[in-house]
């Protein structure tokens, strides 16, 4: 590597306390317009509900909130600083446009329950993403509705049950492979599945033979991440999707792992039967220090009926609007109609891509991801050779023999300024590095 | 780069796709946009979305002033572009901050402890019953139908594959819960109560009496606060167990939905039974202040199907719009704010019952009520349409019993000059000359809700 110039490291290092200990009586940040109505007596109108004190919330100024907020920032690391290099987890760039757009007046003061005949804009583009994901993932419908990836399952695995019991056996479990995220198992047992683990084989993938055996009638269906949490695509997801259909099972896909596939392969033309998307990992939307997410669920047209309510439709005059009357729906999932706002930043996101940026940007993935494979290899021990797509597992199995383990050699990155890779996942690789 | 992994194409790193699933073709979706098409394009839609219209909406979702600081500093990039705080060695900004935001909520509802927020008051109310299940080992619920028909039935998914029985109450003449019916409702097998206060009507509860009648029994009491604004000048739950909160009146625009701020509060003693993340303080090894992601073995990722829920990604930058505007606002300004809703609201109020009839007047309300007309409200609300005005929500869709009735909401935002004209426009002052004017103008304005 060519030298590089150093910086001196003192950085500003600010001591920030509490809000709470800067707070003083009488200071203020605020100030209320003057009452246009006639003042009210608070103790008549609410008598014993009135309440008096509000406890110890703070009193500050505007420029001690603007200071303490700026200085708590400067001790977060950031995409906006420096690469997450975290597997499924890798966060892209945020685009500031997705901000300036989701903050246009009307889109973002808008009511969830003003009338549909002024809402055309907020439907149409809810329309437009809708319409864009099903083309990226090749599905026939698709809800909204779901806050994250999580909320994304648990409408998924609702909809898993509603078809069976349509068909007059809800079943009792679900298969899932043992490198699976732990949002996986939660959500079956939250829909009332008993778990059953799906071992894998030795090149990282689902063990086909030993799924053909565990899969029979009992079976509701497989939730499988594609590319798995190895960064290994399931070569037989094919016959993964016949053995499910064969006993009348179905394919459930996380889509944590769509960043290696958009433009370059669709779930629906390789036999899922529904999904969930991230927009916060594949569609750009800020991870915000943990949240807000918003997770999609796409499923083909025999999981259509039970989508959660209301279902948006075009209508006959040709204008957008909701559908509330689905006999079959699972039900709601959440209140109004999911995370809006970042439907608008996936979109904006969606168009500032295109098709062919939404390739590159696939391509430049899994590209980015050898590279590190490639200079990381007999540095770090692989414990799957198979080839990696958007991501790549190492084990700490070479350095643990010193002592050190996958947190220590986190934590060590951290003191040089990158943010580590995940550490200890997935499960079946002991002491991983997940980059 | 290529050359580095010894590869000639891009091309040949997606090998291990069988090539019958390979996209040869370009996806069918809008073409590339420049950043000034995309800008256009949502503005466009903006314009079709109801700007520039005066609404007396709420039912759930607020229209409040959002101090300016609040977006300055949730789009600092270190803020805006973080990730889930699970390196705490640099993430203590967010760490702190979800921190300050665990506290103040605390304070305000009256309980122990809060979470860093769920989704939003539906779901979060929903979990708030799971909870309650595990604690109490009981396994079904007692729901207040006066509980945001929307929360209902985001419970009712939730509940169906839980096997946890719902047992709705209904409400008296005041608005509030009928005791006498959620006395002989709540039973040995009862786990919670449930109820919303402010009510889906505006309708205070008397929480201690329901509290008393949920506890005799051995069952825990749920209070759902979907207009966070009321905790200004309403007397928090402090009998209640959790507090299920929608905190979107905090600062949080109204993004026809979302994304919203759901938080849960509770006792010390039910903490291990709470789902979602939650920041603590902690001290390093040469003493100094830290904080951290704590009580992570209720969580999904290390206890897979035996977790206290599923949730992982919740609200952060949502959770600190909120953080911000309780600071902004803080002790004093919290309970003025409060204090305005209250007064637009009781002038509204008190204007609309010259003409029509205001239900519910028997209990206090915060900044909402409820107004019945001898017209059917979609007719009314199409008529103030023509003017620009979002009237109040026409609640037959959800209580078949209160036909003509609808739940008007008034902020600090709401000027006089609004109230007095949707209320002139709304019970027919105007509707006179309206009518006639229409008559010639043949086209009738449709409201579809």
């Amino acid at each position: 590597m060519k030298h590089m110039t150093r910086k001196a490291t003192r950085h500003i290092s600010q001591n920030e306390g509490l809000i709470f200990e800067k707070s003083s009586p009488g200071k203020a940040a605020w100030k209320l317009p003057p009452l246009d109505v006639p003042e009210v007596d608070t103790a008549k109108l609410l008598g014993k509900q009135e309440r008096k004190d509000l406890g110890d919330m703070p009193e500050v100024s505007e420029i001690e909130i603007i200071r303490h907020f700026t200085r708590l920032s400067t001790w977060n690391y950031a995409i906006d600083l420096g690469m997450f290099p975290l597997g499924s987890c890798t966060m892209k760039y945020n685009p500031r446009v997705n901000e300036f757009v989701a903050r246009v007046e009307g889109l973002a003061n808008g009511h969830p329950y003003q009338p549909e005949k002024i809402s055309q804009g907020a439907l149409q583009i809810m329309k437009t993403l809708s319409d864009c994901l099903l083309e990226i993932t090749a599905m026939d419908a698709i809800t909204l509705q779901p806050a994250a990836g999580a909320h994304g399952e648990l409408t998924g695995m609702l909809l898993v049950r509603a078809y069976h019991q349509s068909k007059g056996n809800a079943r009792k479990k679900i298969l899932i492979p043992d490198s699976a995220h732990g949002t996986n198992p939660a959500t079956a047992a939250m829909v009332g599945y008993a778990v059953e683990n799906l071992k894998s084989n030795d090149r990282g993938m689902v063990d086909v033979a030993a799924l053909a055996a565990q899969m029979n009638e009992d079976v509701a269906a497989l939730m499988v991440t594609n590319p798995n949490t190895l960064g290994v695509f399931e070569q037989e997801i094919h016959k993964i999707a016949e053995l499910m259909h064969a006993k009348g099972g179905l394919l459930y896909m996380d889509g944590a792992n769509m960043n290696a596939l958009v433009a370059k392969a669709r779930p629906g033309d390789f036999g899922v039967d529904v999904m969930h998307m991230n927009l916060h990992k594949t569609f750009s939307t800020p991870h915000g220090g943990g949240g807000p997410g918003s997770g999609p669920v796409a499923v083909k047209k025999i999981l259509e009926p039970f989508l959660p309510t209301p279902v948006l439709i075009t209508k006959p005059d040709g204008t957008l609007g909701f559908e509330y009357n689905r006999p079959q729906s699972v039900g709601r999932v959440r209140a109004f109609y999911g995370n809006f706002g970042m439907f608008i930043r996936a979109l904006a996101y969606i168009f500032a891509n295109g098709p062919d940026g939404l390739r590159q940007t696939t391509e430049d993935a899994v590209l980015n991801a050898n590279y590190i494979r490639k200079g990381l290899e007999g540095v770090y021990d692989l414990p799957y050779s198979t080839p990696s797509m958007h991501e790549v597992v190492f084990s700490d199995r070479l350095q643990a023999k010193k002592g050190v383990k996958t947190v220590d050699i986190a934590k060590r990155l951290i003191d040089y300024g990158f943010h580590p890779y995940t550490m200890a996942f997935p499960l079946i690789v002991h002491g991983a590095l997940m980059i | 780069m290529q050359k580095a992994i010894g590869i000639r194409s891009v091309d040949e790193l997606f090998s291990p796709i069988p090539t019958e699933y390979r996209l040869t073709r370009d996806l069918a979706i809008p073409r590339q946009m420049a950043e000034s098409e995309i800008v256009d394009w949502f503005k466009q839609r903006a314009k079709e979305n109801g700007e520039g219209y005066t609404s007396f909406l709420g039912a759930g979702a607020y229209f409040h002033y959002r101090p300016v600081v609040i977006d300055a500093l949730v789009q600092r990039g270190e803020f805006l572009t973080s990730y889930t705080p699970y390196q705490a060695e640099f993430a203590q900004g967010t760490l702190q901050a979800i921190f300050e935001f665990q506290t103040m909520i605390s304070e305000l509802t009256g309980m122990d402890l809060a979470n860093a927020s769920m989704y939003d008051g539906s779901t979060g109310a929903a979990e708030a019953v799971m909870m309650a299940v595990r604690i109490t080992g009981r396994h079904s619920g007692v729901i207040a139908r006066s509980l945001h028909p929307e929360y209902r039935e985001v419970l009712n998914t939730y509940a169906t594959h839980q096997a946890i029985p719902l047992r709705m109450v209904s409400f008296t003449g005041s608005g509030q819960i009928d005791l006498k019916e959620l006395e002989t409702a709540v039973g040995d097998d009862t786990a919670c109560v449930l109820i919303q206060s402010p009510n889906f009507f505006g309708t205070i509860e008397d929480v201690e009496a329901i509290a008393e009648i949920a506890h005799k029994r051995g069952a825990l009491l749920i209070v759902s606060i979907a207009e966070a604004v009321s905790l200004g000048i309403v007397e928090p739950p402090r009998t209640a167990d959790i507090v299920a909160m929608e905190a979107q009146s905090f600062g949080v625009p109204l993004g026809f939905g979302g994304p919203y701020c759901g938080v849960l509060a509770t006792k010390e003693k039910f903490v291990r039974q709470m789902p979602g993340r939650l920041a603590g303080q902690t001290v390093d090894k040469n003493g100094k202040r830290g904080f951290v992601l704590t009580l992570a073995t209720r969580e999904q990722h290390i206890r897979r199907e035996k977790a206290t829920s599923n949730i992982c990604t919740n609200q952060a930058l949502v959770a600190l719009m909120v953080n911000i505007f309780m600071t902004v606002y803080g002790k004093v300004g919290l309970r003025e704010l409060a204090k305005q809703n209250l007064a637009k609201t009781a002038y509204a109020a008190d204007q609309f019952s010259k003409h029509a009839k205001v239900l519910f007047a028997g209990a206090p309300r915060f900044n909402e009520f409820v107004v019945e007309t001898s017209e059917d409200p979609y007719a009314i609300n199409s008529r103030l349409l023509g003017h620009k005005i979002v009237g109040g929500f026409p609640l037959k869709k959800f209580y078949p019993e209160l036909k003509n009735a609808a739940l008007w909401c008034c902020t600090e935002l709401t000027t006089r000059s609004m109230i007095d004209k949707a209320i002139d426009t709304a019970v027919g002052l105007a509707a006179k000359s309206e009518r006639s004017a229409r008559s010639k103008d043949a086209e009738p304005e449709e409201v579809a809700r």
